[in-house]
Formats: C-alpha cells, sequence, structure tokens
C-alpha cells in the first residue's frame, strides 16, 4: 500500500470520526437537558407567605424548596437588626431553618428568644446570629421579595439585594 | 507466573499486552479477523442492529429517570411528565418506540438474508441458534417494554398474552396468575414486567450478543457465493500486501468502513421515522389509559407479531395454540431440516428457490391478515396461509434432500 | 449494480409491508367517515334517519333544516338582537353553576367560535341542532329547549344570532375555545382543567380535598347526564386520528352512532383554535420536533457522505 493512500484514508477517518464526536456532543446537551430540574419543579420554587397575621414572637415555620423556612414576628423587646425583614412597620427574622453548623432543625424556645440546636447544641438569638456551640455563620436568609404583607421567597426584592451586597444574608 | 517486564511503562503497549493481551486482542478480534470480500451491504445488518440496540439503551436509560412503574401513575409519567416536562424526553420516547419497532425489520432482513445465502449451514449453526435466541429474547423485551405505558393496548396485549399460558383445555390459569402476580394485570404484573424489561432481559440480551459474535469468530462469515476457501491462506495473501488478489478483508477498518457508511444511510431512515413517521410505532390506542371494563373495538399486536398471532387465529382454542408454539419455534429447527449439502444463495439451490420466496410472501400474507379484522374472506385467506406456513416446514426437509449437489 | 438491485428487493418488501400493516388494514378497520368542512345544513342528520329507515324522523330534520335555511336568508338586527340575548343570559352566566345536566357555557367568543347556521338551528331547536334528539322523547326537554318559548319567532332568531355574530366575535385563544366550546364536559389533566374550571392552588389539603368533591359531585352531575363521564382530553390529539376528530366534532354521530355528545357546531377557526389547544397539551413536542428533525437529518446526511468516502479510500486497491 503507498504512503500517500494511507494518508489519505487516514484523514478520511479521522474527519468521520471528528464529524460524529460532535454530533455526540449534540447528544450529551441533550442528556444534560433530560437531567435538569424539570420546569414545574423550577416554577414551584417560589413561595408566598402573607405575615399580616403573625404573632408576635410565635415561630411559623414555611417550606420553601423543600427546607423548612423560620418566620418570626419580633417583639419590641427584641433587638432591632440589619438583617430584620421589614413588612409595614413590622420587623420579621425570616431564615433558612437549618443549623449553619449540621442541617438540623434547631428548635425555638420562645420565653428565651432563641433557636437551640439539639444536634450539637449551637443556639442563635431571635435576629439569627450565631450566640453559642459550633455554628460558623447565622442562619441564611433565603432570596425574599417583599408585596405588601406578602413576602415571596425566591425571588430576590430590593431589600434583600442591599443585604445581599451587604453581606448579611449568609 | 508469568514473564512482567519490570521496565514497562504503566499503561504503555507493552505494559498492557503483558496484562490483558491488548495486541492479540486487537489482532484476532479486529485487524486479522478475516471477512469475505463478496459479500454485498446485507452483511452490515449485523451491525445495524448492534447501532440500533445501542440507541435503545440510551434512550431507555434516558427515560428511566422520570418513569414510574406504578398503575397509577405510569400512564402519565411517560404522556406527560416524559412528554412534555423532561427536556429532550420525547425524543428519548420517539428513538425508543420507534427503535422498538425497526429493530425488528432489520431482525427480519438479517434472518432472512441468513436463510437465503445457507449461513445456517455446516458449520454455523451456532451462529443460527444464538441468532434465533436473541430473536426471541428481543420478542420478550418488546413484549414487556409495550406493556410500561400502561395504556389500553399494554392492558389489553398484557391480557391476551398472559392467557396464552393457560394452554387452552388444560385451564392453567393457576400459572396465568402466577405470572400476573394477580388475577388480572395489574400493578404487581406492571413492576414486574418493568424488572425484566430494564434488567433481566437486557442483560440476557447483551449476553446473547456476546454469544452471538462469539460463535462467528471460528466458522467466519458466509459470503454471497457460499463459496468455500482456505482463510488461513488469503489472510497471508492479504497481510502480503496483495490486497486485490486475496478473497478477504480485515474486519476494522476495510469491512467495517462499509458498516459504517450503511449505518450513514440506515440513520438518515431511522430519524426520518424518528421525527417526521413515529406514529406507525406508536399506536394511537395505546394514548388512551388502560381500562380493564372496556375493550377496544381492534386490539392487535405490533407487526413485527403479527404473522405468528395469525397462526393462532384461524384453529380452534387447543389447535390454535398448538399451531403457536410450533411457530415459534421452528425457525430454531432450520438447520436440521434443511438436508442439501449445498452452502449457496437459494437463487442457485433449485426448489428451495421457491421455497424461500414462497414462505417469505407467505408470512407477509400472514402479517396483513393478522391485523385485518377477523371476518369474511380475511379468515379463509389467514387460514390457508397458516396451513401454508406449516406444509412449507414439513415439505423443506424433501425438497432439500432432492437438491443435487452443486 | 447488483447492491441497489438487492437494496430495491428489500426496500419494496418492506414498503409492502408497511402498506398492509398501516394504510390497507386502517382502511379496513374504520369505516370511512365524510367531512363536510364545517357547513352545517342537516344533510348528514337526514342521512342517518333515512339510513336506519326513521322516515318520520328524516321527514320532520328536513323541514327543520329548510326552516333553518329559511331564517338565515332574513336580516338580523343587531340592535333588536342584543335585548334578545339578555334571555341567553339568564342561564349563561359565565358562572359555574350547573343547569339541568350540564354548566351552561360561556357566551363571549360565540360569535367566532360557532357557525351562523348552526346557531340559528340551535336557538330554534338545540336538540335537533345538535343531533342528539335520539335521547329525547319530546326535544323540548333538552335541558335547553325551553328557550323555544323565550324567543319570539323566526325574526329574533336571526336577530340575536345577528348580534352574537357582531358583537361576541372578539378574537379568541385557543384555551379560550377549549374552555368555551368543550370545557364543561371534558376535563383536561394535563391542563389542571375540570368541569369546574382551572383547578385553584390550595395551602391546605383540607380546602382541596374539599373542591375536589365539587368536581366530583359536578362530574356525577354530567356522568348522569351524558350515560358516561365524558373522556378526559388530555391527549385525545394522539389517541385519535386528525381525519377522526375533525368529522367526530363535526358531527358525534358520524363517528360514535348513539354517542350522547352533541354536535357543537363550531366553524373551521373555531376548530383550528380547539384543535391547537388540543395539540398544545397532548403533544407540545410538535414545534420541537419540527425545530430539531432537519439538524439531525442533515448530521446524518453528512455522516454518510463522509462515510462513504472513508470506505473509498479504505478500499483503494481491493477490487
Amino acid at each position: 500500500m503507498a504512503d500517500n493512500t494511507k494518508g489519505r484514508r487516514d484523514f478520511m477517518g479521522m474527519a468521520l470520526g471528528g464529524f460524529t464526536a460532535l454530533g455526540g456532543i449534540g447528544a450529551l446537551y441533550a442528556m444534560k437537558r433530560t437531567w435538569d430540574p424539570l420546569p414545574s419543579v423550577k416554577a414551584a420554587g417560589f413561595t408566598t407567605i402573607d405575615v399580616s397575621a403573625a404573632q408576635e414572637n410565635v415561630l411559623n415555620v414555611e417550606k420553601w424548596r423543600g427546607k423548612p423556612i423560620f418566620v418570626l414576628k419580633k417583639s419590641k423587646d427584641m433587638k432591632p437588626d440589619d438583617r430584620d425583614v421589614i413588612v409595614g412597620s413590622d420587623r420579621f427574622l425570616v431564615a433558612v431553618g437549618l443549623c449553619t453548623h449540621l442541617g438540623c432543625i434547631p428548635a425555638y424556645a420562645a420565653d428565651e428568644h432563641k433557636f437551640k440546636c439539639a444536634c450539637h447544641g449551637g443556639e442563635f438569638d431571635a435576629s439569627g446570629h450565631q450566640i453559642f456551640g459550633p455554628p460558623p455563620s447565622p442562619l441564611e436568609i433565603p432570596p425574599f421579595k417583599v408585596e405588601g404583607t406578602k413576602v415571596v421567597l425566591g425571588e430576590e426584592g430590593p431589600e434583600y439585594k442591599k443585604m445581599k451586597e451587604a453581606g448579611l444574608t449568609a | 507466573m508469568a514473564h512482567f517486564d519490570e521496565n514497562a511503562k504503566p499503561f504503555s503497549q507493552k505494559w498492557l499486552d503483558e496484562r490483558l493481551a491488548v495486541s492479540t486482542l486487537k489482532r484476532v478480534l479486529s485487524t486479522e479477523y478475516w471477512i469475505p470480500k463478496n459479500i454485498n451491504f446485507l452483511w452490515a445488518m449485523g451491525m445495524v442492529l448492534a447501532a440500533t440496540f445501542g440507541l435503545l439503551l440510551v434512550s431507555g436509560i434516558m427515560l428511566l429517570m422520570y418513569y414510574k412503574p406504578d398503575v397509577n401513575l405510569a400512564f402519565d409519567s411517560v404522556n406527560y411528565t416524559i412528554m412534555s416536562e423532561v427536556g429532550y424526553g420525547w425524543l428519548w420516547r420517539h428513538i425508543h418506540g420507534v427503535g422498538a419497532s425497526v429493530v425488528f425489520l432489520i431482525i427480519y432482513i438479517h434472518m432472512f438474508v441468513g436463510i437465503y445465502y445457507g449461513s445456517y449451514k455446516r458449520g454455523r449453526e451456532l451462529i443460527w441458534l444464538s441468532g434465533m435466541l436473541l430473536f426471541v429474547t428481543f420478542s420478550a423485551e418488546a413484549f414487556s417494554g409495550y406493556m410500561l405505558p400502561w395504556g389500553q393496548m399494554s392492558y389489553w396485549a398484557g391480557m391476551v398474552i398472559t392467557n396464552l399460558f393457560s394452554g387452552g383445555s388444560l385451564e392453567a390459569y393457576g400459572l396465568v396468575e402466577w405470572i400476573r402476580g394477580d388475577y388480572v394485570p395489574g400493578d404487581a404484573f406492571l413492576t414486574r414486567f418493568f424488572m425484566l424489561h430494564v434488567l433481566l432481559l437486557p442483560l440476557v440480551i447483551i449476553g446473547l450478543i456476546v454469544l452471538h459474535f462469539g460463535t462467528l469468530r471460528i466458522p467466519h462469515v458466509n459470503n454471497q457465493d457460499g463459496e468455500e476457501f482456505d482463510f488461513e491462506e488469503a489472510a497471508e495473501l492479504y497481510k502480503a500486501g496483495k490486497v486485490k488478489e486475496s478473497k478477504v478483508i480485515p474486519f476494522n477498518p476495510v469491512f467495517l468502513s462499509k458498516d459504517v457508511f450503511v449505518m450513514g444511510i440506515y440513520f438518515i431512515f431511522f430519524f426520518y421515522l424518528v421525527f417526521y413517521h413515529f406514529e406507525f410505532a406508536m399506536d394511537p390506542v395505546n394514548f388512551d389509559p388502560a381500562d380493564g371494563l372496556k375493550t377496544p373495538p381492534h386490539i392487535y399486536p405490533e407487526w413485527y407479531f403479527l404473522w405468528s398471532y395469525e397462526i393462532l387465529r384461524p384453529f380452534s382454542k387447543d389447535l390454535g395454540l398448538i399451531a403457536f408454539a410450533i411457530a415459534q419455534v421452528i425457525f430454531f429447527m432450520l438447520p436440521f431440516l434443511d438436508k442439501s449439502p449445498n452452502v449457496a444463495p437459494a437463487s442457485r439451490r433449485g426448489l428451495f428457490k421457491y421455497w424461500f420466496w414462497i414462505m417469505l410472501v407467505d408470512m407477509i400474507i400472514l402479517t396483513f391478515m393478522g391485523k385485518l379484522p377477523p371476518q369474511g374472506i380475511w379468515n379463509t385467506i389467514g387460514l390457508v396461509a397458516a396451513l401454508l406456513f406449516f406444509a412449507l416446514w414439513i415439505a423443506l426437509p424433501i425438497i432439500t434432500k432432492l437438491e443435487k449437489k452443486l | 449494480m447488483k447492491e441497489l438491485k438487492i437494496f430495491g428487493i428489500v426496500a419494496a418488501f418492506t414498503l409492502l409491508l408497511y402498506w398492509g400493516v398501516e394504510p390497507f388494514a386502517h382502511s379496513k378497520m374504520h369505516k370511512h367517515v365524510e367531512g363536510h368542512d364545517f357547513v352545517y345544513n342537516g344533510t348528514a342528520d337526514i342521512e342517518e334517519a333515512e339510513a336506519k329507515g326513521k322516515q318520520e324522523v328524516a321527514e320532520a330534520k328536513k323541514k327543520f333544516w329548510a326552516d333553518v335555511e329559511k331564517i338565515s336568508k332574513l336580516k338580523g338586527d343587531v340592535a333588536a338582537g342584543e335585548a334578545a340575548f339578555a334571555t341567553c343570559l339568564g342561564c349563561h352566566t359565565g358562572q359555574p353553576i350547573n343547569m339541568g345536566g350540564v354548566i351552561p357555557p360561556k357566551l363571549d367568543h360565540a360569535g367566532a367560535l360557532y357557525d351562523k347556521k348552526y346557531l340559528i338551528a340551535l336557538i330554534k331547536d338545540p336538540a335537533m341542532a345538535s343531533n342528539v334528539d335520539h335521547k329525547y322523547k319530546d326535544t323540548s326537554t333538552h335541558p335547553m329547549g325551553s328557550i323555544k318559548m323565550m324567543m319570539g319567532g323566526d325574526q329574533q332568531i336571526a336577530d340575536v344570532v345577528a348580534y352574537i355574530k357582531a358583537k361576541k366575535a372578539a378574537e379568541v385563544t385557543p384555551k379560550e375555545a377549549y374552555e368555551e366550546a368543550c370545557g364543561r364536559c371534558h376535563a383536561m389533566r394535563y391542563m389542571k382543567w375540570t368541569q369546574l374550571g382551572e383547578t385553584p392552588k390550595f395551602k391546605y389539603e383540607k380546602d382541596a380535598l374539599a373542591y375536589k368533591i365539587k368536581v366530583l359531585d359536578e362530574q356525577d352531575a354530567v356522568k348522569k347526564y351524558m350515560g358516561k363521564l365524558p373522556p378526559d382530553l388530555s391527549i385525545i390529539i394522539r389517541a385519535r386520528s386528525e381525519h377522526f376528530l375533525e368529522t367526530f366534532v363535526e358531527n358525534p354521530q358520524s363517528q360514535l352512532p348513539g354517542t350522547s355528545m352533541p354536535r357543537v357546531g363550531l366553524t373551521k377557526e373555531g376548530y383550528e383554535k380547539v384543535k391547537a389547544y388540543l395539540e398544545e397539551s397532548g403533544d407540545p413536542s410538535k414545534p420541537k420536533r419540527e425545530a430539531l428533525g432537519p439538524w439531525v437529518l442533515l448530521f446524518f446526511f453528512i455522516f454518510t457522505i463522509l462515510a462513504y468516502l472513508w470506505k473509498k479510500s479504505v478500499w483503494k486497491g481491493h477490487h
């Protein structure tokens, strides 16, 4: 077999191989899309909470994207904080109810105004700041948007963006 | 322990050879796996089938991520979640549905090519038998898969086919219930057929494909003249550079390049069906959810089962079942019923030539009749075609015995 | 070339096989039903009655549709029609309140959706117009049968229809078309639609269940009236052929003799809108298929050409 024919043979083989790989990339893209969360899952990523009927110092636990969300209306004797979500004239703690240590759900001790995590003893105050034990950071604040007396979770409103820029959300 | 070269770099040619004999494997299975030169595109059907099986496997894996094998959820998980929510879910389903149908077209072509050229004879019996086992397993795979969308056709096909196991007058309904895990096809039935479809049968198929390839290696594939020659000698000639004079070509890359070209044409056909003509493979009736209290006005199997279904239909219950059972296994017997000493294309084999074409046409007629409503003239034609089918098998040993040695 | 000849034989047998199990078998399985291009003049109804040997019914239908023809020639007065249309609103409130079997449909786009002659016929005699007179001993027992007593003669019918055709004919979306023409009997679970309308979201399971009971009650009422619960239409677009759906909607009796489904009287445009909604629900991948198909085929076209060139270069010197 002459060398030039072999060269041409290899070239065509490689051209075909390269072109097939291109198709393979297309197929991989389709497979990646199949693996993506469903549109219905994404559409369900918003939770609207009406806080008009909330009572002071009573913890309300909502669910957002499968996670518990603490909604606590602050009473007058609780210290105001930059992390508070202000709805009308009321201040609220709105935070993901998972301990920032290892993800357990802390319980609220209403009389002490504290969240206590049963797993490793971490404690948070009514503004979500860690005050005792292993938690490295305050309770995370989910993206929110205030609409009248309602808070929409999953959407980034101006108040949330401001907090995020100030590095207060986590 | 064998000798190992301490200085071989990990994953170098030598290192791999000492551990996995890659060079030998490559030689035996690829560059020095000799294929006769005088073959036509029909010899590419094996690779076309392998490619189709690959498409079925990949699309099936994608479908598995959102399919739910539960009588309450199955239908909507397929028709709503997969078809309208999952990214490209519709594409996988159409590839899977069309692939399941087209794979049988290619299997039948593959089989009739084997019959036409006598590729089941003299040293190649195991190729035929392992191929037939693949055919039967693919049939089971297709049937179990047909249950999964849990539409009207799934349910009623499940009902009818499992009832076959009652054995007619034997009335073995205990066996039927055992297969179903219930009195009727229900949740247990769907879940176990799901298991068969996605695990047990694919495992068997993959094993059989390996066996089928294995049975090819020693006797080598047949050629379009049924010519017998010395492969060793032809291979030496090829290796000496006399590629034009040699009667063989290596599997890789020479035979493979032709395979890939044929596959290209096949893929154009296949994806044309996937995008523009999928309805034939996805019966509209199966888009009605399963209803155990209402039989659809026309029930019929998928087209590839129609010929054997028609053999069941024109006879009385017991006779029909026996005929059906024989039809399922009779093709296994082909290498032993063909008594002729010749390995040659049917066109050169005297009476066998007529046998082949009559058999092909008869099976097509049976296929047509299997779908037509069982009434009037269709019944008569179906009965004649079914009787002819058996007559042909009885005639086969006789006419092949009479065949002259070429 | 020999290979082409072999290919021709394989292709011919494949096509023969396809022809036999698809077009041929299906033509024998399903009787042929002639479409009437959404013209409503009673031809099919009269033929049906005659075919069943019911001369008396056929005569009544002939007379009825001749009257309809006559009324359609009258010039309707839109202003006068508006006053009479108020009568219709007594039942067609747009609220999900069942009246005698089903919830009366909204008439917001009636002029755009329904055919003029059909509307005339419907007001004149609802049971005859929708070709379900076989369900009633006396056609006035149709839930809307009392309309006969309320309308003051042919001119008034012409006026009302003129009003509907002029003032209730705004552009209609596929969804509205489905809601108004089909949605009170046919649920569509993939679109979260029940006989009561679009299912709202409930925060508490108790409310969701209470709503579900309301839906079940409505379904029971429809079932009682229709004989069986009309099927969910989520993927009917794939479960029936295009021809079946078209002729069925035009005249349900043509495809399912004896069915209690009434003729709805959609115009061709109205039907296209309904069909668009059925496609959105049952075959949403259609536009994606059409967009991707040519590219995939182009890919394999080029693939095949490259494969051919590769094969040619590899086989050089082999023959």
